[in-house]
């Protein structure tokens, strides 16, 4: 627009439209994000230094932190993949209730497994190990993932609510159909489909770590490069287009990344279906801006923060490590309820 | 220019939009107006490519919609739908800000914040930029959207019922900023109007629609007739004299 339109001239020039309405909005996202750091690092310490009764970065204390780091390392993955995965998600589906879990994207991962074993047996499925069967697997879950969600949300069903109900039922009817599977195994066969199926945080399935690990950070990298996009998706598919992206191509590399991200936790520590939900509303309520530059590390360090402070408490006040992911679960799955029947609606 | 070739939709067997084959020349406001469910915010969103046709070509500005990359033909024409809602909290400002992403790709410059001043003022939101849009009214809302696609910068500009929600005084002051953005800026408007006086006191010129098709185009002069406008609009419509000489259609 040229000169000529404006009423009062160039007076508002100096005007800079940012990611916050208000300084208080910024002062207040400042503040979070070292709360969130400060407890991170402390829910940290508490995990590798509890009853360490050496000194602190003493060779010793070292050497029994060094036993323990694996379990962050592990915090850290599930943490990263749940928050920005859950993020992209909501956001491509412009929608803040439903998540990647709760539309059944580890019940699917659950589903291929245990479809696995129970066509191929255990020799057929032993055949294959180490790397090989992982990114197999992942590939698999990966693929499957993309055809059947981008499916789901290409348009055909018109309306958010009919489709995302449709994605649910998909995915509890997939978590009835492995049970199913699953009842029908043998004692062994069933063994070795649980040893690789039930991860939690204690019993993490650390041996794909090495795996796992770059591929998140590959992943991550481009769901954060993709922040300026994601910003403009979450306006919807009309003001995508009108503004030079196109939606559906956006829509599909956000799917892909979202389930490989999915892939990666579900491998390490098995489904955790109100984690990605708790950590989603969490920073989204306490950071109120639309840019995901901004949003997504809020979600991830809440993310890790929330298992962390969860497994450093269990563990050693309750002494039952084992149960964080049900508690987090709980938790989680309390909080959903609370947003949908404040809310009312989707 | 915006030329239309034998475009044609299909929703249902017994529901179809066109074929459609119209010329739009560039510059001025062009009002597109019929009854409801005539197949207008079809057409108006096939130009604008959010919605790809069954058959037939549309050409904007030279560019082929179907063919060129969003990219580029979002620095040549935006498009306001007749419904929005966004799940993300936006400040006036800030959604006004992202008018500018075609030029800016989410980076927005001194000269994209000169822009997105300049669509404030222009429709007079200036007091109102720091408002969450989920605190204004219905009317206010449909001015931050419309700046929005000003701030967008291109020379065709499409708007589907625009004066939803706005009262006299924000209709009138809207039809005369868009007049003058077509007058002074040689913006090429295309908006679908409810409301025919509207279309015939600000328009250059009238495109009809009924029942998914084409029934009259030309300038207001040949379209605010009383016998054209009653076949129109399936109700009978009677243009008496106005002041300032000007028609005014009288249909209830
Ligand atoms: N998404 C859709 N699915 C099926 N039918 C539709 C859809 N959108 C519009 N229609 C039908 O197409 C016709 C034209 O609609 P529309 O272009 O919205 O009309 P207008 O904007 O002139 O009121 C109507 O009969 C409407 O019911
Ligand atoms: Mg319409």
């Amino acid at each position: 627009m040229s000169e000529t339109l404006t009423r009062s001239g160039a007076a508002a020039d100096t005007r800079r439209t940012g990611p916050f309405a208000t300084t208080s909005g910024r002062r207040r996202y400042a503040v979070v994000l070292g709360v969130l750091v400060v407890l991170a690092l402390l829910a940290t310490y508490g995990i590798l230094g509890y009853g360490n009764k050496a000194d602190f970065m003493s060779r010793q204390w070292v050497t029994i932190a060094g036993l323990r780091i694996e379990t962050v390392v592990v915090i850290l993955v599930v943490a990263f993949c749940q928050s920005f995965a859950t993020v992209s998600f909501q956001t491509a589906t412009q929608n803040r209730i439903l998540t990647p879990s709760i539309m059944g994207f580890e019940s699917m991962y659950v589903a291929i497994q245990t479809a696995a074993v129970f066509f191929l047996g255990i020799s057929g499925v032993t055949l294959l190990d180490g790397p090989a069967r992982f990114f197999l697997q992942s590939g698999i879950m990966v693929l499957m993932a993309v055809l059947l969600y981008s499916w789901l949300l290409s348009g055909r069903f018109g309306n958010l609510h009919i489709m995302l109900l449709v994605g649910v039922v998909i995915g509890g009817g997939l978590g009835s159909l492995s049970t199913f599977m699953q009842r029908l195994l043998e004692p062994n066969e069933f063994d070795v489909l649980s040893a690789r199926l039930l991860g939690s945080i204690s019993n993490a399935s650390t041996e794909n770590l090495p795996y796992v690990i770059p591929v998140c950070l590959v992943t991550g990298v481009a769901i954060w490069l993709r922040s300026r996009r994601m910003n403009l998706m979450a306006l919807g598919r009309d003001a995508t287009n009108n503004l030079g992206l196109n939606h559906r191509r956006e829509l599909m590399t956000t799917l892909l990344l979202v389930s490989i991200m999915m892939a990666m936790t579900t491998s390490l520590v098995g489904p955790m279906t109100f984690l990605g939900f708790l950590v989603a509303t969490l920073a989204y309520s306490l950071t109120d801006t639309y840019d995901h530059r901004l949003v997504l590390p809020v979600a991830f360090l809440a993310g890790y923060t929330v298992l962390a402070l969860a497994y450093f408490v269990l563990r050693n006040v309750f002494y039952a490590g084992g149960a964080v992911t049900i508690i987090v679960e709980l938790v989680g799955g309390i909080v959903f309820l609370t947003v949908l029947l404040r809310k009312g609606r989707l | 220019m915006i030329s239309l070739e034998n475009v044609f939709k299909r929703y249902s067997d017994d529901v179809a939009v066109g074929p459609v084959t119209l010329d739009i020349p560039r510059g001025g406001v062009t009002a597109l107006v019929g009854p409801n469910g005539a197949g207008k915010s079809t057409v108006l969103t096939m130009i604008g490519r959010l919605q790809d046709p069954d058959a037939g070509t549309i050409r904007v500005g030279g560019h082929d919609v179907a063919r060129t990359p969003s990219k580029t033909i979002a620095k040549v024409l935006s498009i306001l739908r007749q419904e929005n809602h966004f799940v993300t909290r936006l400040t006036v400002r800030q959604l006004v800000g992202f008018g500018r992403y075609p030029h800016s790709r989410g980076r927005l410059t001194a000269e994209d914040e000169r822009h997105i001043s300049q669509a404030v003022e222009f429709l007079n939101l200036g007091e109102l930029q720091d408002r969450f849009l989920d605190q204004l009214s219905g009317g206010q809302r449909q001015r931050a959207y419309v700046a929005m696609v000003l701030a967008q910068d291109t020379d065709y500009v499409l708007l589907d019922e625009p004066l939803n929600n706005l009262d006299m005084q924000h209709s009138v002051q809207m039809m005369k900023q868009l007049r003058r953005a077509a007058d002074e800026l040689g913006r090429t408007i295309v908006i679908v109007l409810h409301d025919i006086n509207y279309a015939a006191h600000y328009a250059d010129r009238i495109v009809a629609m009924n029942d998914g098709r084409l029934s009259e185009v030309g300038p207001p002069e040949e379209i605010v007739r009383g016998e054209v406008l009653s076949r129109i609009f399936n109700t009978p419509v009677e243009v008496v004299d106005g002041p300032q000489g000007r028609p005014v259609c009288v249909y209830f």
